[in-house]
């Protein structure tokens, strides 16, 4: 009975300890999405310059599987993802859509497009961050997965990859696919 | 003279106030609008600089969730309301203050049981103390025979 008082600081500290540790291991910038599994928040952007699209609104994402992109000229994630979302319009993957988040130069966004080239199907201007506090975001690149019903299916964050692109999206995008 | 000017610099220190990130052009023309602003804007956590609120952070999302919160108030939003349309963008995790429900009970709660485990833990200390003093009565060493006849002998002498 006595030893076991004694083992009680130890304990206490075992579980206080076990507790710290993995508190350390999560990652506080991994925040969970609210929107999967939910309808994609209202909103409607005006189009960029140089597009020939109307802009982009929650409208645009019913009928059809599509992916929703928010960049920005001034990212240097979605400079680095940017490669990739081209790759996936070259194979016609699956449509992207491009919300162009906190612009502050009206010509930035269309002439980082012109230079590394324009994956998106429509593109919305989203200097205030608008749509971009709707869907929740605290970083880009952030990339939404949509369904044909316009529901929001995932949440990626930060550039996709090959590997994120092999393992998680690309079948998510198909399994959808092929259910509408 | 120095000792007064030392201590009218701690207590000067001590009424410091954090400069806040709100810019002038966010600032509202309505005082109590921009008064209820700036309590909404202290419940909210900035999303890039996590233990910042948006009112004390320079980050742009910052930024364009005060003009948010403003224009919110501004169109008749209660504060509630507000509070409630961030949370539901950004989760629970957006509020500085955690709410009181179900998950965040060993949060509010913890603390107190600790403390009442602490107490009770002195509690039964002291008293196993005091109840060890009482109870083990040391016993007295009775003198034998020979030494009584030796104090008897001793104080006989000392009459004498």
């Amino acid at each position: 009975m006595k030893r076991l008082i004694f083992m009680l600081p130890l304990a206490g500290f075992l579980l206080i300890g076990a507790y710290l540790a993995i508190g350390l291991s999560l990652d506080p910038q991994k925040l969970p999405s609210l929107l999967e599994g939910k309808p994609v928040p209202e909103f409607d952007l005006p189009p960029i310059a140089g597009r020939d699209d109307a802009g982009f609104s929650s409208e645009d994402l019913k009928g059809g599987v599509s992916m929703v992109n928010i960049f920005g000229s001034w990212c240097v994630a979605c400079r680095v993802e940017h490669p990739f979302l081209m790759k996936i319009k070259e194979n016609d993957w699956v449509p992207i859509h491009g919300i162009d988040w906190r612009e502050m130069d009206r010509e930035a966004g269309p002439a980082w497009l012109r230079r590394f080239g324009d994956p998106y199907t429509l593109v919305g201007d989203d200097p205030k961050s608008k749509a971009a506090i709707a869907f929740g975001v605290t970083g880009a690149p952030e990339t939404f997965i949509v369904d044909g019903a316009g529901i929001v299916r995932y949440k990626h964050v930060g550039p996709i990859t090959q590997q994120s692109w092999d393992e998680t999206l690309k079948p998510l995008i198909d399994q959808l696919q092929q259910g509408s | 003279m120095i000792y007064r000017a030392f201590i009218l610099a701690l207590i000067s220190m001590t009424m410091m106030m954090p400069a806040h990130a709100v810019d002038p052009d966010e600032i509202l023309k309505d005082p109590a609008l921009e008064a209820r602003a700036r309590v909404v804007g202290k419940e909210l956590r900035c999303l890039v600089c996590q233990n910042q609120s948006i009112d004390d952070s320079d980050a742009d999302l910052a930024r364009d969730l005060r003009v948010l919160v403003r224009e919110r108030i501004t169109q008749g939003d209660s504060n509630e309301e507000v509070i409630d349309y961030v949370v539901s963008r950004y989760g629970d995790f957006v509020l500085l203050n955690p709410p009181f429900k179900f998950k965040t009970y060993a949060l509010w709660f913890g603390p107190w049981v600790i403390l009442v485990f602490g107490m009770g833990v002195i509690w039964v200390f002291y008293r196993r103390r005091q109840t060890a003093g009482n109870d083990s009565e040391m016993p007295v060493n009775v003198l034998s025979e020979r030494e009584e006849a030796r104090i008897k002998k001793l104080m006989d002498e000392d009459k004498s």
